[in-house]
């Protein structure tokens, strides 16, 4: 816990808990403050971030590119509150997360993240509208309203008629479309996507990257994990992520993977 | 999310996972069935017991010739001599003597064979007299009982029990038959009404009666045909039955002469005594069958807690899902929670429906009562429950504390 001692004064002094930081821009969904991960197995050290700072604005498609090892699971897992930095701060919609306890945390992850993840992770047992619905029963929502808000964001994604269809029933490409309805379903702040498009064929993927653009233009804010050069491309900003550091718009970076 | 909502998603994490659910609930049956009709072994027994030896009466007191403990101080069988007489019998009788004592059989017994035609059959012939049937509480099915003609005259009559009356006149009437008793016929005049007790050791059913005089001048024989070996007294109430117990004790030691009671040559016990005696001897074996039962139940409980610690483990990804969808682990545990006690309770509701099916249908097979009462089920399922929520706890524990990403990196 020394690093926090270390790297813990924010620029403009500290803001007090839980207001938007003075920092950045008006609109920042997500604000990081020199955040850094340090992973320890009995007396191992392995440093995952080191001080990274970003912000991210309210409707930005944001990609974060980046090789295996260079951190950008450890930041996805820490934007996705399912991790707590370290060293710094980090701010999701004007709360600071990093102080958080666990079950804070799920309700803000319930409430203001939606995931998308490269293995789908739809539970085999349920229908695909019943998917959707797990993060309304999580979130409270009343039984009549949660089908509603499931079939909605279902038809949303183009998968109107395949609402009482298993995962085991639908195409990769399918099964990932439920997850972004079940992404959308709660209105969040953010969409998290880890690799959407890593465990689907190209016609599916260039399907899954048309739905996050679509997304895109109706005003949501993506955040989208890729180590894909192409899937990068379909964003409107890109961040370069390698050994713990992240650069801003790294075109170069982009083009040295080619 | 309300307990309903949890309650949908533990019932639903059952049926996805049918095979290892059926497994666990099967361990938690086979334990609670095991304990149903384990304890209901024991009470079935124990009332069989308690049933037997109120048939014999609960306001009579037997007198045994014979000291428990003799005067040198040591311990003797009971019935080492015949100390007991007919006129010990007759002074008892005597309302004046003994007003709380309403009736008065002395019996004489031994082990004969009996022949009917070319049927044999050895069992207990009883020597006794009229009272007989009112000490006992007993009946007659058929026929008549000896009076006291009988007793005067040596009359060559016997009663059977009902056992003993079938195994020797099979599908005859019995009633006027002869029956050679030691090479001596006797008639019988009549059949006891069947007790229903099946205890082999001590069957109601199958014995002889015949007047103590004929059973002393004509069958037992022997030096001292007025000695007898027990007197059956029966008190007017069972709230007299410390009086005539006191009367019966105070007769015979001035009878037989005697001033100090430990020096007595006789020994008085009510059946309330062997009662406690038969109850604790009982209970030995009542703690030896819920002990097994207990154990039975102990490995079911592992049993739910291994399957529920695999289905963890099995479940990780699921776990880490719901962890990211925004599950408290305060809801991770109750949904665990919620698949163990469910587990458990219908393996419990499974385990008395055979516990009942068995105790119905068992009894005919192995010849012993087993009674199943409804504080036993409703117990039997309180434990399974228990069992359940008690083996779920850790499991549950584990799975709320996996960190989400620990829980989705598994491949």
């Amino acid at each position: 816990m020394s690093d926090i001692g270390l790297h813990d004064t924010p620029p403009q002094g500290t803001p007090p808990q839980g207001t938007p930081p003075v920092r950045g821009s008006r609109n920042a969904v997500i604000e990081l403050d020199r955040v850094g991960k340090v992973y320890r197995t009995g007396s191992i050290a392995v440093t995952a971030l080191r001080g990274v700072s970003l912000s991210i604005e309210e409707g930005e498609y944001v990609a974060v590119i980046g090789p295996s090892g260079s951190g950008k699971s450890t930041l996805m897992h820490i934007l996705g509150c399912l991790d707590t930095p370290t060293s710094g701060r980090y701010w999701l919609a004007g709360e600071n997360v990093g102080v958080m306890s666990e079950t804070q945390l799920a309700e803000v992850r319930n409430r203001r993240i939606g995931f998308v993840f490269q293995q789908f992770n739809l539970l085999a047992s349920m229908t695909a509208w019943q998917n959707v619905e797990l993060p309304l029963i999580y979130g409270g929502v009343p039984r009549a309203e949660r089908k509603d808000r499931a079939m909605s964001a279902l038809a949303r994604v183009g998968l109107a008629s395949r609402v009482n269809h298993r995962p085991g029933e639908l195409s990769g490409g399918q099964q990932q479309r439920v997850a972004v309805a079940r992404a959308l379903v709660t209105e969040p702040d953010l969409i998290l996507a880890d690799e959407p498009t890593g465990n689907l064929d190209s016609v599916s993927a260039a399907d899954v990257l048309r739905l996050m653009s679509e997304l895109h233009e109706a005003g949501r804010t993506l955040v989208l994990i890729t180590h894909d050069v192409e899937v990068a491309s379909a964003s409107q900003r890109v961040l370069g992520i390698r050994d713990g550091l992240v650069t801003e718009n790294d075109e170069r970076y982009a083009e040295s993977l080619r | 999310m309300s307990w309903l909502e949890t309650f949908r998603t533990g019932i639903n994490g059952i049926r996805s996972h049918r095979l290892r659910s059926a497994l666990t609930v099967l361990g938690i049956c086979i334990g609670i069935t095991a304990v149903i009709l384990t304890v209901g072994l024991g009470e079935g027994a124990q009332n069989q017991v308690t049933s037997e030896i109120t048939a014999l009466g609960t306001n009579v007191l037997t007198i045994s010739p014979g000291s428990s403990t003799s005067s040198a101080g040591i311990r003797e069988a009971l019935g080492t001599a015949s100390t007991l007489t007919l006129s010990d019998t007759q002074a008892l009788s005597s309302p004046v003597v003994a007003p709380d004592i309403k009736a008065v059989a002395p019996i004489t017994q031994s082990s004969e064979t009996l022949t009917a035609g070319s049927t044999t059959w050895t069992t207990t012939v009883q020597g006794s007299t009229p009272q007989w049937l009112t000490v006992r509480g007993r009946t007659l099915a058929d026929g008549r009982f000896i009076d006291n003609e009988d007793v005067a005259d040596h009359t060559a009559v016997a009663v059977l029990g009902a056992t003993t009356a079938s195994e020797l006149f099979r599908g005859i009437d019995p009633v006027g038959q002869t029956v050679d008793v030691d090479g001596v016929p006797l008639t019988v005049v009549g059949v006891l009404t069947a007790t229903g007790s099946s205890s082999s050791s001590t069957d109601q059913d199958d014995l002889v009666v015949v007047p103590i005089s004929t059973a002393a001048e004509r069958i037992f024989g022997g030096t001292s045909r007025n000695s007898v070996s027990s007197i059956v007294v029966q008190a007017r109430s069972s709230g007299d039955l410390t009086a005539a117990y006191q009367e019966a004790d105070h007769e015979l030691l001035a009878l037989h002469d005697i001033t100090t009671p430990a020096d007595a040559d006789f020994t008085i016990t009510s059946e309330q005594s062997l009662l406690s005696t038969a109850t604790s001897v009982h209970q030995t074996l009542v703690i030896l069958l819920d002990g097994i039962a207990g154990i039975s139940l102990l490995v079911g409980g592992i049993g739910v807690m291994n399957i529920m610690l695999v289905s963890v483990t099995e479940r990780i990804r699921e776990i880490g899902l719901r962890k990211a969808l925004g599950a408290t682990p305060g809801l991770i545990r109750r949904q665990f929670l919620v698949e163990a006690s469910v587990l458990g309770l219908v393996g419990g509701a499974l385990g008395a429906l055979l516990g009942i099916l068995g105790a119905a249908f068992l009894p005919g097979a192995l010849g012993d009562p087993i009674s199943i009462s409804v504080p036993i089920i409703l117990g039997a399922l309180a434990v399974a429950l228990a069992i359940g929520i008690i083996f779920g706890v850790y499991p549950a524990s584990r799975a709320a504390h996996l960190a989400p990403i620990d829980a989705l990196r598994t491949e």
